[in-house]
């Protein structure tokens, strides 16, 4: 089951080269028959979900290379959404770049379903070295994305991306090579018990953690290693922003959310208090920044700083009600900045510039499009009862109770995001028409409207019927932190009382129920 | 008696093979018109293909030939068919090219032919003067080769700059052995071990033989401080033989520097390993650093073959079993790599080797995608890509090095920390190479001619290895670790 939602994708790739590379309207055809054949394919996962059993399910289990090395995958309730995120978003990104993608469209579309397979991949992978496998993997394709067909500055911008990242990646393979080395295993939970069992030095758990967790910070980004983001993230075609932004960003988080909580807690709990800070400094420097960018896609670029920024203070909460939340804000991120790329792809479409001057009154020629615009900048700004809202405010709570400072200041992000995300609309779709030949733009053609409405509907369902969601994810993030705790050397701290907890979960409980009426 | 001889011949099939088939093409030269002299070519590839079967007999009838003076081992087997496929396969590259290059001869594929022997004498020799006579055999066989092209002045500098350092550096090989033999009173390898082994210690002079063999030895293999001549004599060359060049005399060499510094001296391990530390370290540096500025693609990726190396002495700095088998992968990766790479660079040359600057590969992705894909391919695996043998041949060298980490202490973490550093230095300039090929608009007037279909096999066998091993290396590594389990180590 599992291989096939991850090969699939790669299975259409072979279909697509054997097209002629100019038979353009059936390559574009297949690509999205393919995905949305694996959309279809990804939900059934919900079906046999087992949403109460914390382990891995629908795994598989084969020998790879030698001893070590498996091909092991598995899905639990952290990974299936993430998984369930790609597969949505992938067939979006593929339906936005139907007319704007007019050179090599073969190489494009393979690009774009290599990537899809290997970010599943990386969601699904149990075992270190196929997990490394696949990390790698969703490089080159994006790297080929921005700078094929990305805009003016994209081959520096793609060789940034891909430098920045190689080199987080490369120490995390050495951690990798030296956790195999002390536990004669790449499996992940053979790792893991093996961690449980011995005590590492407390320079050689924090080696390993840093590793690790450069990597990751890296791709999230995390402040201050976040410089490579803009750049890509403006630079390459709207799909690719798309994909890089709604999901790539998130294999950073979902990393230090599968492998430097549970492998290495007490490092984790040692780094905490940097990591945090760093990530409110993420979270109010990104939100500023945004604010007073004149490009809209790099605004919209920035607020993912900002957004991700949340997200690892969440997950460095310690907390079960934050890493919900944190999950949560993972797909919300996923959804409604894809989302905003998405409309700010079809005004590039249209105008062929980024700069919000050359915008102004946009909605009188198409209203259609900026309402969208606007739902999709509420959702992405947090309004209740849309989805972004469930995640900042587990979040919140969650930190909260541990690090009112934090909570506080990330609180901020809240008021930052309506300031530059309702600006930035402002300027853009309101009062008069500023530019004459924006008046005769068209508004959003029928291939628009189904992908806006496609992300309205899941931005709705996320934000009234969070519980089904919360409801699958929660005994995995459960089961995260209960082994967190237990698993740390150190004494715990004595502001975490478990009452605290309970009722804290109850508290966003509420929340979601609240939501759901 | 007559069987022992038999079976002595059976042991040394290979060499016996590629010799017969270079003396048959020496013969048949001067009976051939000089339109037909490709034929030469195809007959020569026969032989090597051949070569490459009798492997297998070798591998059925292995143990120590002509009084041990060689030793037909699952090691020297798994290090013959590498040196063999990559003469085959540089063979296959040359055929064509001579042609264009107007140089067709049958000498060149003779040549090839011995100094492929000369390898297979260096893989098996269990015996240091008998390395000696295989290590010539192979380097006089490169100095002509390296000049073949009469007419270009880079060859002939490069052929004179190989031929006056190469001879220096055998020279230091040969005084390493004398020293060798004056403090143990033998040149086999396997008693010198021994020796020392009942010696308990090890005499100051066999320690300056050691130190002047790794000076000869480690010219061969280009790795720093001996690596000056490296890019000079690898552009200057003809870039078939640089294929043959940076692949094959390297595998032999590091195959008869294992047998060398793991077998006879693997006692004295600790007195050589930080020899090897630094030489790597530099090594690394040195090739990935240069190779960040060049333009002249064959010359970037003569760099790029400095840096490899210095991977490999990475793997080789590990002194235990696991090190053998990762730097026995790492050779086979390594060499369909390069092999393929430089194939692809002898093709995109043209005619006079004129093309070889970066901008003349600008829109090859979209002028010819198959080649394009192909040279991504290598590139990506020379990077390191995972899904490809270049990344699983750093993943062992790093494995095996961490894993030796009990031993030598944190001198090898670091070594491995700086070895995946350079790695991400050394991906900058395949990417360039990318950059130019896909994100470049294509120049208008120039369209690089068809592959011919030779050069095109060679290419997909060095291109479907590469993947072979990166995907499903199961096998190959299955392999590599009986070959390392074949020798007596320490």
């Amino acid at each position: 089951m599992l291989t096939v939602i991850t090969f699939l994708p790669l299975l259409s790739v072979l279909a697509l080269l054997l097209l002629r590379s100019d038979d353009h309207v059936w390559i574009r055809r297949i690509a999205l028959a393919a995905s949305l054949a694996e959309f279809a394919v990804s939900l059934l996962l919900l079906r046999g979900f087992d949403s109460s059993n914390a382990a891995y399910q629908f795994t598989e289990y084969h020998h790879w290379i030698g001893e070590a090395i498996h091909y092991h995958l598995g899905v639990d309730g952290i990974s299936l959404f993430l998984v369930l995120l790609t597969t949505f978003l992938t067939p979006l990104a593929i339906l936005c770049s139907w007319e704007s993608i007019h050179e090599n469209v073969k190489g494009f579309f393979v690009s774009l379903l290599v990537i899809e397979t290997a970010m599943i991949g990386v969601f699904l992978s149990l075992d270190l070295f196929l997990f490394f496998v696949f990390w790698e993997l969703t490089l080159i394709p994006m790297y080929f994305m921005i700078g094929i067909w990305g805009h003016d500055r994209r081959i520096y911008a793609a060789v940034k991306f891909i430098l920045y990242t190689m080199l987080g990646s490369i120490l995390m393979l050495v951690a990798i090579l030296w956790l195999y080395g002390l536990s004669g295993t790449f499996d992940l939970e053979g790792i893991q018990q093996y961690l449980a069992s011995v005590r590492l030095s407390h320079i050689t758990e924090l080696l390993l953690f840093g590793a690790f967790f450069l990597a990751f910070a890296i791709k999230v980004p995390l402040f201050p290693l976040h410089t490579w983001l803009p750049d890509a993230h403006t630079e390459a075609p709207t799909a690719g922003s798309v994909i890089l932004a709604g999901v790539m960003l998130k294999l950073g988080t979902y990393g230090i959310l599968r492998f430097c909580l549970p492998l290495f807690p007490d490092a984790a709990e040692q780094m905490a208090p940097l990591i945090g800070v760093l990530a409110i400094i993420g979270i109010v420097y990104g939100a500023l920044v945004a604010t007073v960018q004149t490009d809209l896609k790099r605004l919209v670029a920035y607020t993912s700083v900002s957004h991700l920024g949340l997200v690892v203070l969440g997950i460095f909460a310690f907390q079960t009600t934050a890493i919900q939340g944190a999950l949560y804000q993972m797909l919300n991120h996923g959804v409604s900045t894809g989302a905003l790329f998405l409309s700010v792809g079809m005004l590039y479409d249209r105008r062929h510039t980024h700069d919000i001057k050359e915008f102004g009154g946009l909605a009188t020629p198409m209203p259609v499009l900026m309402s969208f615009f606007l739902f999709v900048a509420l959702s992405s700004l947090a309004l209740p009862p849309l989805n972004g809202f469930i995640g900042e405010f587990l979040i919140l709570i969650g930190t909260f109770l541990n690090h009112q400072v934090w909570a506080s200041l990330a609180a901020s992000a809240a008021v930052l995001s309506a300031i530059y995300l309702l600006w930035a609309y402002q300027r853009v779709a309101l009062g008069e028409v500023t530019v004459e030949r924006n008046r005769t733009l068209l508004d959003a053609s029928r291939r628009e409207r189904i992908i806006l409405v496609a992300v309205s509907l899941a931005i709705l369902f996320m934000g009234i019927a969070s519980p089904l969601i919360t409801r699958r994810t929660e005994a995995s993030v459960d089961n995260v932190i209960t082994r967190f705790h237990a698993s740390l050397n150190l004494p715990q701290s004595a502001s975490i009382p478990s009452w605290g907890v309970r009722k804290v979960r109850a508290a966003g409980k509420a929340v979601a129920a609240r939501g759901q009426r | 008696m007559l069987g022992d001889q038999l079976l002595n011949l059976h042991r040394v099939a290979p060499e016996v093979l590629l010799s017969v088939a270079g003396i048959v093409v020496m013969i048949l030269d001067p009976f051939v018109g000089p339109t037909r002299k490709r034929w030469l070519g195809w007959l020569a590839f026969a032989g090597a293909l051949l070569a490459l079967f009798s492997v297998h007999i070798a591998y059925d009838f292995r143990g120590p030939a002509y009084d041990n003076l060689i030793n037909t081992d699952m090691f020297s087997v798994f290090v013959h068919a590498i040196v063999i496929l990559a003469s085959a396969l540089a063979i296959l590259g040359s055929i064509d090219y001579l042609e264009r290059e107007h140089i067709q001869r049958g000498e060149y594929y003779a040549l090839v032919l011995f100094a492929t022997a000369g390898m297979g004498i260096l893989a098996g020799a269990n015996e240091l003067v008998t390395a000696f006579i295989g290590l010539e055999m192979s380097s006089i066989s490169t100095y002509v080769l390296v000049g073949f092209r009469r007419r270009s002045a880079t060859s002939n500098e490069a052929s004179m700059k190989y031929f006056l350092l190469g001879s220096f550096a055998t020279a230091f090989f040969l005084y390493g052995i004398a020293m060798i033999y004056g403090a143990t009173g033998t040149t086999y390898v396997d008693r010198v071990q021994a020796m020392l082994e009942g010696a308990g210690t090890i005499p100051p002079l066999a320690m300056l033989g050691l130190g002047l063999t790794f000076v000869g030895l480690g010219f061969k293999v280009v790795i720093a401080p001996f690596q000056v001549y490296g890019p000079d004599v690898y552009q200057g060359a003809p870039t078939p033989v640089t294929a043959l060049l940076s692949s094959a005399p390297k595998v032999a060499t590091f195959a008869l520097m294992l047998r060398i510094f793991y077998v006879s001296f693997g006692m004295v391990s600790e007195f050589w390993f930080w020899t090897v530390w630094i030489s790597a370290v530099l090594t690394m540096f040195i090739g990935n650093l240069a190779a960040l500025v060049q333009n002249n693609v064959k010359r970037m990726l003569a760099y790029s073959s400095i840096a490899h190396a210095g991977y490999i002495m990475v793997a080789f700095a590990a002194s235990t079993t696991l090190g053998v088998v990762a730097v026995l992968f790492y050779l086979a990766a390594y060499m369909l790599m390069k092999v393929g790479a430089f194939l692809i660079v002898t093709h995109l040359g043209q005619q006079g080797e004129t093309r070889l600057e970066l901008q003349d590969y600008a829109g090859l992705g979209s002028k010819e995608p198959v080649l394009a894909a192909c040279f991504s391919l290598f590139l990506l695996s020379l990077l390191g890509l995972p899904a490809t043998a270049g990344f699983l041949g750093k993943f062992f060298a790093f494995q095996s090095a961490l894993d030796s980490h009990s031993a030598h202490g944190p001198a090898i973490i670091w070594l491995v920390v700086i070895a995946a550093i350079n790695s991400v230095i050394g991906s900058y300039y395949y990417l360039r190479v990318l950059i130019s090929m896909y994100f470049v608009e294509p120049a208008k007037d120039y369209t690089p001619s068809s592959v011919t279909p030779a050069l095109g096999v060679a290419i997909f066998v060095a291109a479907v290895g590469t993947l072979y091993l990166g995907l499903l290396p199961a096998q190959v590594l299955e392999l590599a670790r009986t070959a390392a389990d074949s020798l007596p180590l320490h």
